[in-house]
């Protein structure tokens, strides 16, 4: 999806600015809201690709205009909307109404370590050899999907060098619609920085994307 | 503690979001979806556990052990895992070298993806609309505004981590460190250094 969220060679944000020792959370909610975020995962109900389209796909007014664990809890009460584990209602009143839908795993609490510990590894064993090599010169497709993508608008429809195969990885494309995990040999593609910034970029920088086989061609 | 002068978000409705997110978690509580206490160990894990600390552990030890560099060349999520450092989101890591020629540098640009196991969560400025835009774009501006301002020949790399792969900067070694141990290694080394966008602490910042 061509969406705000594909930030990359924007020129509109102005300065990064860093905060002098910058606590790990600015306010208690913000705790909740990661723990819920990362809790709610372990109920297996979405895959990780599927959380990431549920922020992506906010409004894009909200999305630009709200702070980080805002956009985290407003995905998360997406997620659960869509999927009938809660109600409207009882958002608003955090009183339950209907019971809870069945769930794959309620992670408790002395499991938890473990679980996070465990994470999510998205690596599975190959069923074919890897098309490209480092060194191939590669070019990516011009794709414009309407749901999730991680190619990103700037890295589109442009030429590299395949510098990392990274292995077989599950494909968020696919992933992230519930189609299945279709997964492909993924590589680092090094650009160079004018080749996708235009002649009048800072030079000599190599901007390194990961991409999945199915996004490139060979160039 | 909310620390509401020092960050830039506007934060007039912040304990409507306090009220909100307690509301959220009683539901879900109810519901049987979450275990609150299982929540206390997600808070306690990020906030006091996993941090650049260990990140530091690995770079000093990269720095003083060349079989260690080695391995983490060969398979960094295996040679991070040697030291205890694993899990969600540094399930697959890659390291890159920083050399006298190449400055590497990692962002990703369409969400917010970081090595938690070995940096913890990232920062506000690294999850943020500036970073996110023009670290692919104008790195060599972005460095300057943190205060790294590189010499013309040193080519900058960076990482837009937009798959599973967590990278993690190994920093150049700071002059006059010879014979130094781990411990007092990991000292010089900060999350920015291991993000790319900022350099080792020299010997002489550590002891002034």
């Amino acid at each position: 999806m061509n969406g705000l969220h594909d930030m990359g060679g924007m020129q509109c944000y102005g300065p990064v600015v860093p905060e002098e020792n910058e606590p790990v959370f600015h306010a208690d909610w913000e705790k909740r809201a990661l723990a819920m975020t990362v809790g709610m995962g372990f109920t297996g109900q979405w895959n990780i690709d599927i959380s990431r389209h549920a922020r992506e796909s906010l409004p894009p007014d909200f999305y630009l205009t709200k702070s980080y664990y805002q956009i985290w809890l407003a995905g998360l009460q997406k997620l659960m909307l869509e999927r009938g584990m809660v109600t409207p209602e009882e958002i608003t009143t955090g009183k339950a109404e209907v019971p809870g839908i069945a769930v794959k795993q309620v992670v408790s609490a002395p499991s938890m370590p473990a679980a996070l510990a465990a994470g999510g590894p998205v690596e599975r064993e190959a069923n074919s050899t890897s098309e490209y090599a480092i060194g191939d010169k590669v070019r990516t497709a011009n794709l414009n999907p309407l749901g999730h993508t991680r190619l990103p608008s700037y890295a589109r429809d442009k030429t590299g060098v395949i510098v990392l195969v990274h292995g077989f990885h599950v494909f968020p494309d696919t992933n992230s619609r519930g189609e299945g995990e279709d997964p492909q040999w993924l590589y680092s593609v090094a650009f160079d920085s004018q080749e996708l910034f235009g002649p009048h970029a800072e030079s000599g920088n190599m901007i390194m994307v990961d991409c999945w086989e199915s996004y490139l061609e060979r160039a | 503690m909310a620390s509401e002068k020092v960050h830039s978000h506007d934060h007039s409705h912040w304990s409507d979001m306090e009220l909100k997110v307690k509301t959220l978690e009683s539901l879900l509580v109810e519901k049987g979806y979450v275990d609150p206490a299982a929540l206390d160990v997600i808070v306690e894990t990020y906030e006091k556990k996993i941090g650049p600390r260990n990140g530091a552990a690995v770079v000093a030890k990269a720095w003083s052990d060349p079989d260690y560099l080695d391995r983490l060349r060969d398979n960094a999520t295996e040679a991070i895992a040697e030291l205890g450092f694993s899990g969600r989101q540094g399930e697959h890591m890659q390291v890159v070298e920083n050399t006298p020629a190449v400055h590497n540098m990692v962002v990703c640009t369409l969400c917010s993806c970081y090595p938690w196991s070995v940096l913890g969560l990232p920062p506000v400025w690294y999850k943020s609309a500036p970073y996110r835009s023009r670290a692919v774009s104008e790195p060599r501006s972005v460095l300057k505004e943190f205060g790294v301002d590189l010499p013309d020949g040193v080519r900058i790399s960076v990482w837009d981590s937009t798959a599973e792969m967590r990278y993690l900067v190994i920093p150049q070694r700071p002059d006059g460190t010879d014979g130094w141990n781990e411990e007092q290694l990991a000292d010089l080394v900060t999350r920015d250094s291991m993000i790319g966008t900022g350099l080792a602490v020299s010997p002489e910042e550590v002891s002034t």
